[in-house]
């Protein structure tokens, strides 16, 4: 199944670009995601699909947009 | 007016937008980037922002404020991009009855903003940059 994954910061900076389509296997979770992808360990991040707010242990569908939040710094 | 801005935020057009006959009091509360961080200067600030879910995000915490303090308005915009020294990051201005809601709905939406609208900040220095996480109470 395929995943539309945005990128923020440093995860931005690190994957080296801000989007990409993924194909990942039925029933990963939002965090299993972001360890298939190989992203930062340590970095606390929270998970955003279709943007809302979730835990990373919701399982991911095809065609969901995933977003993971690195620390926030606004304001 | 709930928004995100490419551009220099003017704060008297966000402060007019709450202005009501019926509000007895208005606070403008300009977060402003600094020239220091934890002991060490800082040379420009980038901002960058998740756009759609910052925008509903913040509007959610608008309609939290109109909950909790009935009869208020709120008006929030947040820079996005280079933001020079000086100048305004976000502008929260609040129209309410009596100061008391007014300085307690400014607030409110100045911390949830920080705790959840996905904006993040990048600092730069004489010597490098650093993602600048804020800071959890």
């Amino acid at each position: 199944m395929n995943v539309v994954v945005r990128y923020f910061a440093q995860l931005r900076e690190a994957r080296g670009r801000s989007s990409e389509t993924c194909s990942f296997e039925a029933g990963i979770t939002a965090a299993g995601a972001y360890a298939a992808l190989g992203l930062p360990a340590g970095l606390p991040v929270a998970y955003a699909v279709n943007q809302e707010r979730v835990p990373g242990t919701t399982g991911l569908e095809d065609g969901d947009e995933l977003v993971f939040l690195p620390p926030l710094g606004g304001g | 007016m709930i928004a995100l801005s490419d551009t220099p935020i003017d704060a008297n057009v966000v402060t007019d937008s709450v202005r009501s006959p019926r509000f007895g009091a208005v606070i403008t509360f300009e977060g402003i980037t600094r020239d220091h961080h934890d002991g060490r200067g800082v040379t420009g600030l980038w901002y960058e922002a998740y756009a759609p879910m910052a925008v509903a995000e913040m509007e959610r915490i608008a309609a939290e404020i109109s909950a909790r303090w009935p009869g208020t308005a709120v008006a929030m915009v947040h820079r996005t991009g280079a933001v020079p020294i000086g100048e305004a990051s976000v502008v929260i201005a609040v129209g309410a009855e009596h100061r008391g809601e007014a300085y307690e709905a400014s607030r409110y939406a100045i911390d949830e903003l920080k705790l959840r609208v996905p904006v993040w900040k990048r600092e730069a220095y004489a010597d490098g940059t650093a993602w600048i996480a804020n800071k959890v109470s």
